[in-house]
């Protein structure tokens, strides 16, 4: 199966080959979303929320304009506001960053997901998450170096931002772009995306932010969702983006140590119990066995 | 707006000062991000609070609430006393060289013919010296003592940087910066934009801010000119279209007035609005009133219309004073006004002094409510706990809540900022028993006429004699409306230069208002829309965004008034001689026997620029006045006048006169000075204020805008809540004389204490948007805390500036 431009290239927990004839030949995609035009109106948040048919509680007011207060399964981005003193240059600053799944093209979430088909990514570079494969585990929040994924109360699936997999798989722009009233979000080729934020970056530093620049980390693998910064050298300023993302060393560990040993304990744990069966037969339950068992039951529900 | 929202882009410096257009304009803020990107324009934000638009600009500057005026009026000083000054374009195209009357005086805050007892001047001082000729005198090299530059250079004198830091609490090298940046669009190939909006109109000196924005914009040239302009932008659809379809007390369509009741006589009425020119071989357009207001009269009354009766003209209610909204609400409270129908309008939240409103509400003997919605308004009789802590059975008041349309269910024209008349398409079918505003009036409408057409009356003319002539009497289609609007002819209308030609056949569509006769013979509902439906159809609905010249005229999409010109005063945008000032922005120019470019000119058509027309057609001078003349309510010139609550205890312009501490000319009803607070009682300097999230009072309603905008909320700056121990989010109670709110404390580093005369001042911002109906959290209405006091002028009332109290909870 391929819809146009949603080749998966990559799957959660498996080994089997993917299909590798067909590529994105015109380029990857990628959003730009450029922070020094963002006013922080989110109409991004509710396009996401009109598109994606998500509604989240009608929350409280913490202080912040940054509402709903945290990404959830019912919000997949979110605007965040700093307000940042620069000491250069004595004047104060409003950082408004919309924070969502940066579509890594190393995705850490992928790489610790461990229910198959789970996380995928495709060829395009988008990384998507089929929640009917999800298992609810978490561990895709513990792979994200982003801090992007929320496990839902309602169904204990993982949520995030899908870039609109469904509207650019037929040639559209996420919803998110189409409604941005600055032109602050972009999107196409990551090569043009590129392209447009130079331009950008040559305008603020006429403009004095000689450190703009645009976040694009290597730690992992660059990203389909990249930022131009007043502030390219420190990232942290715009609520805590992180300056170096790399996928957590467990994640690593799991995938290059511990997963192959988990795999060959779990497969001698099989190799173990067969024999067992072998040996000494069906387990067997009787009366009182069952009668324990709905006792035991009744007290925990 | 003189200009309009794409023609921002052609800017190359925008100041944004009285409005926040990137939180309550976002889509519009989009061509500010252009001009920025595209045109390497700098962007300036001078605001109370570090806001939404200060984001993204180049500088930002903070400013006392209400004390726009100085920081304008200290640029004007700079611009004139550095000579940064566009002097061909001020020269040529404004009053500067006009020699003012001698009896013309202005002392101590106050201008010449002040009655202190009944708040209002003797004008007659206010006005330029005429020679023989019976024109203006006037003097070209400005060396004229009593010329308009030397009295404007004496006027602005005063303000000076030193002042503003101390009235303004803006840091004198941050003032200097910002004026040295505006002073460098003087020259011709630059231009600034200035957008305003509610920051400046809701003061009780919010006209004159305004003027004092446009003098500064006429000493740059930078009026008439691609990317230049006073650009006012609209809030609330349809408001541009409300005021331009006369729906203020005092107007009637097309910014014509309604006359008051001095004018019985109708010759007189029209002399004194269809002036003739102040200076030799001027156009003074409104000289065409008289076919303006015949063609009007015919619209309203048709056949009932003649020139013996002068085109009805005693049908018309001549104004004992004006009848704004705050003068409704004080008849209410009085007892002598005890009906009221309130179509799309929430008053008890939108109207200041939520305590006077609701006791004037409760002296109705009904309230009847036209709306989409289910607003406050409408409950304003039912006890809502704190929010809305009324005594039910004390209020006898009958409501009646007629269900609407809203804009999305209904075919109609919206006008924009850009005076662009949009027609719009019904997008779903109105639910449940909702009728269109339009089906409810006519209802109304055909009730009252039936029983003025059985019992009489004292004068049933007016109402009996109304044209009506819609295929649907209770239903009039918006379609029908706007053909009435924009006008037809009654008769075959013969070419006036050759009166056996036909120009327009009886029954057609008129394409402008230079079609418009004073002999009965056309019909237009508002001249300035005359054309939007014209001969060839519905032009309002016109999609056609090509944009030949790359400048963003775009003459084909939709339909903008006046003339479909895009950019007002156009003609200004030429030198004396006609050639474009910029010919790198060129809107039109002089090619030897006509005015052609990408806009239509404002301007006779082939009027060789050698014969000395100015470009400000409809004023009889024919150049722009940075003297009012009579116009003004407080004077010829704008002077700043101190908030009606303020933190001061004198004007520190004017320290001397008590009555001009606050505007000497504004109307306060008696009652309402006592229920103004002052500063030892309530200290904090408050503003209130929209938030992109939401739309006035209906959003609320909306689940996804609840969501992403759920509490109310006061932005408290860091120093004041240290002072007072208020944590972020906490809950703080903000109090004034009139009332008290209480809401989440957000604390932030936007708000900074300023330094008024030597004192701290710190300023709280009341966003406005929650009430106790809808679907975000509960909150008390805003407006509990405004005072009841408007501007001098319009009577907008004084949201953005007043005193308050802020208290932990």
């Amino acid at each position: 199966m391929a819809l146009q431009s949603l080749d998966i290239v990559r799957r959660s927990a498996t080994t089997l080959p993917e299909p590798q004839a067909r590529g994105a030949h015109t380029g990857q995609v990628a959003k730009l979303i450029d922070v020094t035009k963002c006013i922080g109106c989110k109409a991004c948040q509710v396009a996401c929320m009109e598109w994606n048919d998500l509604r989240d509680e009608v929350g409280t007011c913490t202080g912040h304009y940054d509402n709903p207060a945290d990404l959830s399964d019912q919000s997949w981005t979110l605007m965040r506001f700093a307000e940042y003193e620069n000491p250069d240059s004595g004047n104060l600053e409003w950082l408004i960053r919309k924070d969502g799944c940066m579509h890594c093209a190393d995705p850490g979430c992928l790489k610790a997901c461990p229910s198959p088909g789970a996380i995928v990514q495709y060829a395009n570079g988008i990384v998507d998450f089929h929640e009917e494969n999800c298992i609810g585990c978490g561990y895709c929040i513990t792979g994200c170096p982003f801090n992007i994924p929320r496990i839902s109360k309602k169904d204990s699936k993982a949520y995030k931002c899908t870039l609109c997999s469904d509207r650019v798989g037929v040639g559209l722009e996420p919803a998110c772009v189409k409604t941005c009233p600055t032109g602050a979000i972009v999107f196409g080729t990551k090569d043009d995306m590129r392209q447009h934020a130079a331009e950008r970056i040559d305008d603020l530093k006429s403009r004095g932010f000689d450190k703009a620049g645009l976040y694009d980390p290597a730690g992992v693998g660059g990203t389909h969702v990249m930022y131009v910064l007043h502030h390219a050298d420190q990232p942290s300023l715009y609520s805590g983006l992180p300056k170096e993302p790399t996928i957590s060393p467990a994640v690593r560990l799991w995938k290059g140590i511990a997963k192959p040993l988990g795999l060959f304990a779990m497969a001698a744990t099989a190799a173990v119990g067969f024999l067992h069966y072998l040996r000494k037969g069906p387990s067997e339950t009787d009366e009182r066995d069952e009668e324990a068992a709905r006792r035991e039951l009744e007290k925990t529900s | 707006m003189t200009n309009h929202w794409v023609d921002i882009k052609n800017a190359d410096l925008v100041l944004i000062m009285g409005g926040n257009a990137a939180e309550a304009h976002p889509c519009g803020f989009k061509w500010v991000t252009e001009a920025k990107a595209h045109n390497k324009a700098k962007l300036i934000v001078v605001d109370p609070r570090f806001t939404r638009s200060a984001s993204v600009a180049d500088v930002y500057a903070p400013i006392r609430t209400g004390t726009d005026i100085v920081f304008l009026g200290g640029l004007i000083n700079y611009l004139l006393a550095n000579d940064r000054i566009q002097r061909d374009y001020v020269v040529n195209y404004t009053d500067l060289s006009f020699i003012v009357k001698d009896e013309f005086a202005f002392a101590d805050g106050l201008y010449s013919g002040y009655d202190a007892d009944k708040r209002s001047y003797d004008k007659s001082s206010w006005d330029y010296a005429r020679g023989d000729d019976g024109y203006v005198r006037t003097d070209p090299t400005l060396g004229d003592p009593r010329c308009v530059y030397n009295l404007l250079k004496e006027h602005y004198a005063r303000y000076t940087p030193e002042m503003v830091e101390r009235v303004c609490g803006t840091p004198k090298d941050k003032v200097l910066q910002i004026w040295d940046m505006i002073a460098s669009t003087a020259t011709p190939d630059r231009a600034m934009t200035i957008m305003y909006a509610l920051g400046w109109t809701q003061h009780s000196i919010g006209s004159q801010m305004i003027r004092t924005g446009a003098m500064v914009q006429l000493l740059l040239g930078n009026i008439g000119v691609a990317g230049g302009g006073m650009n006012a932008l609209r809030g609330h659809s349809n408001i541009q279209g409300l005021t331009d379809l006369g729906l203020m007390s005092n107007l009637l369509t097309g910014y014509m007035t309604l006359p008051d009741e001095k004018e019985q006589d109708f010759e007189g009425y029209i002399g004194a609005r269809a002036q003739k020119p102040l200076r030799p071989n001027q156009l003074s357009y409104w000289q065409n009133y008289r076919k303006f207001f015949v063609s009007f009269m015919k619209s309203w009354w048709g056949d009932a219309a003649t020139a013996e009766n002068h085109w009805a003209y005693d049908y018309l209610p001549k104004l004992d004073k004006p009848y704004d909204m705050l003068q409704a609400y004080e008849l209410m409270n009085q007892g002598r006004m005890n009906g009221y129908i309130c179509q799309g309008f929430n008053p008890l939240a939108a109207a200041p002094n939520k305590a006077k409103l609701g006791a004037s509400f409760s002296k109705l003997k009904y309230l009847v409510i036209m709306d989409p919605l289910a607003t406050e308004t409408s409950e304003f009789w039912k006890n809502h706990g704190a929010l809305n802590d009324v005594d039910s059975s004390a209020i006898q008041t009958e409501v009646f809540r007629l269900p609407t349309t809203c804009f999305a269910e209904e075919n109609g024209s919206l006008t924009n900022s850009s005076r662009w008349l949009q027609w719009h398409w019904k997008g779903a079918e109105p639910p449940g028993e909702a009728r269109s505003d339009l089906e409810i009036m006519a209802g109304l409408f055909l009730r009252l006429r039936e029983r003025y057409r059985k019992d009489g009356g004292a004068f049933p003319d007016p109402v009996v004699d109304l044209t009506w002539q819609y295929a649907q009497p209770h239903s009039p289609a918006p379609e029908e409306l706007a053909r009435e609007y924009s006008g037809s002819a009654l008769k075959d209308l013969p070419d006036p230069k050759d009166p056996a030609k036909i120009v327009r056949k009886a029954g057609e569509q008129l394409a402008g208002f230079a079609e418009l006769r004073d002999d009965g013979s056309t019909a237009s509902g508002c001249w300035i829309f005359c054309g939007a439906w014209g001969p060839t159809g519905n032009l309002m609905a016109r999609r056609d965004n090509a944009d030949p010249t790359g400048i963003g005229q775009t003459v084909n999409w939709a339909w903008a008034w006046p003339a479909n010109r895009r950019v007002l005063y156009n003609r200004a945008s030429c030198d004396p001689h006609g050639k474009p000032w910029n010919p790198g922005r060129k809107l039109i120019g002089w090619n030897g026997s006509a005015w052609v470019g990408a806009d239509i000119p404002d301007f006779k058509a082939d009027e060789n620029p050698d014969n000395g027309m100015g470009p400000f057609i409809m004023n009889p001078e024919g150049v722009a006045r940075f003297f009012a003349r009579g116009n003004m309510a407080e004077g010829p010139f704008p002077e700043h006048y101190e908030p009606f609550e303020t933190p001061l205890a004198t004007n520190p312009l004017s320290p001397n006169q008590p009555q001009a501490l606050n505007n000497p000319a504004a109307r306060v009803f008696a009652g309402d000075r006592e229920a103004f607070g002052k500063a030892d009682e309530f200290p904090h300097v408050a503003t209130t204020y929209r938030l992109t999230e939401h739309f006035h009072y209906w959003t609320k309603h909306v689940r996804l805008n609840a969501i992403v905008q759920p509490e109310q909320f006061v932005e408290i700056g860091a120093a004041l809540a240290d002072e007072l121990g208020i944590g972020n989010g906490s809950r703080v109670r903000v109090s004034s004389k009139r009332g008290h709110i209480e809401a989440v404390a957000m604390v932030t580093k936007r708000i900074k204490p300023l330094t008024i005369e030597g004192r701290t001042v710190h300023q709280v911002g009341v966003p406005i948007h929650w009430g106790f109906l809808g679907v975000a959290k509960p909150g008390y209405l805003a407006n509990t805390l405004t005072p009841f006091v408007g501007d001098g002028n319009t009577q907008t009332p004084e949201f953005k500036s007043f005193l308050v109290k802020v208290e932990r909870v």
